[in-house]
């Protein structure tokens, strides 16, 4: 997200706009990315980022090849420099990573001549879920400038929180953070960020509440004791909704943990926009593969 | 054969301030150091002549913390690799870390560091032993059987003895046998597994941050512990402002406690990890500004006695990957010198305060030879031509390995030539003495 501007952020959005309608079609394809190769390389777990990006390539009827780090040659001990280079000779239009080192694809673009877009490296950047996350508010709201958006959750270890903060504050929006202190970063000000620890007053006056997921292998009773204590202080419940604003929206990256950081009801119940940002997040991924292929070769995301 | 060195400015850390000396060399030792004018050969003397007018002419420098790899991973750097790497940057003597494969824990691995020395016949090479068994913090090395293999000081250098009690014996042990005690310090639970300095640019990159106090507390435990001995201990690689106040403060109260930065130290900071690059990374990380001010701030005033390269070469098998799965370390031989002259031109510390930080100082921490030219003394010395501007090239250094940050960086100050007990182990090309 470091390296859009908000002209950038904004054509995204348009244009995600625009194809949004094909995926409501009877017959969900365009032929725009026809003859284009797009490889989809996970070398992390994903369900969700890995489906969105497979559904968003097909529809525009580019052809996609998934990778996961099971099958592919990592787990024989290729370095990520080889494997690019592999993936380069058969001459892909882009390709899609996500890893679990920060700087991965960054790593990975400076070996290939196709563009690289980033679907999330380690603890570092999410950009394509800031997207559909701006995307998401601005359906919903109108507008994205001006707004009070809270994340709350394991924001040091959430390249997700990273990238939607980046993305909100280019796009004008006040953002604050909350969580336990062991889940701020260091310096956590210097991202243009108000921390306010206690979700209970950080939830204040907010348009949008962004939860993060609690990651259940993360928790070794050292960043905090139990899923238990965690629900009850920072987990999102009905009572407290009750102090953000009355058209609050409620969004979460998912995996869901029903219970931790936010109540079922709530993650089903009206002011959430949760499913919202799955279908949108076809199109936003639709949108990139459109402006990547179309644009100059070379172009990388992150 | 004698060699006559003339028309250069002699610095001599001992001695103070530039003076114009000839140096007259015999049998490998300093026979003379004479005002211009004053040594006429007569044509039956076999005299080699180096002209080195323009330049100042130094002790041999004197790098304390090198890690050359041998034995076990000679593909990074071999003892020969890294002694003309040394040589090259104008160091005639350093003292090899003993984090190789194995570990130099006993008398064998001092001896073949030894052998291995003796035939690169480069530079002098001294073997610092590990302070512990496998450096685990277990069991003591034999300090005394290591002391007469040639070891010259004992460190558990690349990890810190976590174990404060061993620690404590191994300042009283080594006091017996005159061994000097090096301290890597870092606690290992509060760097949990972090891969750079932890702040500002940990937090917008996404990786694992080092914080500063994983440095700090143990340099405070060395310094207590060096208190409760009464012994005296050498903190390697001070990166950190918490750091020098603790050694400032130690110095203060007469605690027998010495210290040494690297020049990345004072030269960068973390905002060069920006990008992922992997030659960024390094133990102890790159810090903050404020750090690199406060270590430059301990040269000047003498907090910080030495300055050594910790010269720790990795091949691209081990940098050319994810940022947090790189090896962590730099190569340093070859750039230290002129970073270190770019203090002088700073104002930061004068000329024989920089050389005394790399020669004088860490040959008295270490008990060695060299640091000073006198009458009498072997012949360990380094020309230095302080204008000459280069870039640092990827392909021009003699270390086996290249992973230097400074790659692309403009450099003034350059080691012309290098000499050990009277033989020239290195010339530049620019330098053309006539002879």
């Amino acid at each position: 997200m470091d390296q859009l501007s908000v002209s950038d952020i904004n054509l995204i959005l348009d244009t995600a706009d625009s194809l949004m309608e094909i995926s409501s079609r009877d017959i969900k394809k365009v032929p725009t990315l026809r003859g284009k190769s797009i490889v989809n390389f996970f070398y992390e777990p994903s369900t969700r980022t890995k489906a969105s990006f497979e559904m968003a390539a097909k529809r525009l009827s580019a052809d996609t090849l998934s990778l996961s780090a099971t099958d592919s040659s990592m787990v024989k001990g290729e370095t990520l420099i080889d494997t690019a280079r592999n993936l380069q000779a058969m001459n892909p239009d882009i390709i899609i990573i996500r890893h679990s080192s920060s700087g991965a694809p960054h790593l990975l673009a400076r070996y290939v001549d196709s563009g690289v877009i980033n679907a999330g490296d380690g603890t570092h950047e999410h950009p394509t879920q800031a997207l559909l996350d701006l995307f998401t508010i601005r359906k919903k709201k109108g507008r994205i400038k001006g707004l009070r958006v809270v994340i709350i959750g394991d924001i040091a270890h959430s390249r997700v929180a990273r990238s939607d903060i980046i993305g909100l504050r280019k796009m004008g929006a006040e953002v604050t953070i909350s969580g336990p202190p062991t889940m701020i970063p260091v310096d956590a000000e210097s991202l243009g960020v108000k921390v306010v620890l206690d979700p209970a007053k950080a939830l204040k006056n907010k348009d949008v509440i962004m939860m993060l997921r609690i990651q259940l292998e993360r928790q070794k009773g050292i960043l905090f004791p139990s899923l238990r204590e965690y629900s009850i202080f920072f987990g999102l419940n009905q009572d407290l909704i009750k102090v953000a604003k009355k058209d609050v929206i409620i969004m979460h990256p998912g995996p869901i943990n029903r219970g931790v950081e936010i109540t079922g009801d709530l993650a089903d119940g009206p002011f959430s926009v949760i499913l919202d940002q799955v279908s949108n997040g076809v199109a936003i991924r639709m949108a990139l593969l459109y402006l990547l292929i179309g644009g100059s070769k070379g172009d990388n995301l992150d | 054969m004698i060699t006559w060195i003339k028309g250069g400015e002699l610095v001599d850390p001992r001695k103070g301030e530039k003076k114009k000396l000839d140096i007259v060399i015999k049998r490998g030792k300093i026979e003379g150091l004479l005002p211009p004018g004053e040594f006429n050969p007569t044509n039956d003397m076999d005299v080699k002549i180096i002209d080195a007018s323009g330049m100042i002419i130094t002790p041999g420098l004197i790098d304390m913390h090198v890690h050359f790899r041998e034995p076990g991973e000679e593909y990074k750097e071999t003892i020969a690799t890294g002694s003309q790497a040394a040589a090259t940057g104008g160091f005639t003597a350093v003292a090899c870390m003993p984090n190789t494969s194995p570990i130099n824990d006993s008398r064998s691995v001092t001896e073949f560091i030894l052998e291995r020395a003796r035939k690169a016949n480069l530079i002098r090479v001294y073997p610092v032993a590990a302070i512990s068994m496998g450096s685990r913090s277990e069991l003591l090395t034999e300090f005394g059987d290591l002391k007469q293999a040639g070891a010259v000081a004992v460190s558990d250098d690349g990890r810190p003895v976590t174990n404060s009690e061993l620690m404590r014996r191994a300042l009283e042990y080594a006091w017996f046998f005159n061994l000097p005690v090096i301290s890597h310090c870092q606690d290992f639970d509060l760097s949990n597994n972090g891969v750079m300095h932890e702040g500002a640019i940990s937090t917008q990159l996404g990786l694992q941050g080092i914080p500063a106090a994983s440095e700090e507390i143990m340099v405070a435990r060395e310094i207590l512990l060096a208190k409760l001995t009464g012994y005296p201990v050498h903190i390697a690689h001070v990166s950190t402002e918490g750091s020098v106040k603790f050694i400032r403060q130690a110095k203060e109260e007469g605690i027998p406690v010495t210290a040494e930065t690297a020049p990345h130290y004072f030269s960068l900071d973390h905002t060069a990890v920006i990008g992922f690059d992997t030659n960024a990374k390094m133990y102890p990380p790159l810090r903050e500004p404020k750090d690199a001010e406060a270590i430059k701030r301990g040269l000047s005033e003498g907090v910080i006695d030495v300055i050594a390269t910790d010269h720790a070469p990795h091949s691209e098998i081990e940098k050319d990957v994810e940022f947090d799965k790189a090896a962590f370390g730099i190569i340093g031989l070859e750039t230290a010198l002129p970073l270190t002259l770019a203090l002088v031109r700073e104002g930061v510390v004068d000329l024989s305060t920089a050389i005394a930080k790399l020669s004088y100082n860490p040959a008295s921490i270490l008990s060695i030879k060299g640091g000073t030219l006198e009458e009498g003394k072997e012949a360990d010395l380094t020309i230095i031509d302080l204008n000459n501007e280069y870039v640092i090239e990827k392909d021009s250094f003699k270390s086996k390995s290249h992973n230097s940050p400074f790659i692309g960086q403009k450099m003034k100050g350059k080691a012309m030539l290098t000499m050990v007990g009277g033989r020239i182990v290195w010339e530049s090309d620019e330098f053309n003495p006539r002879s």
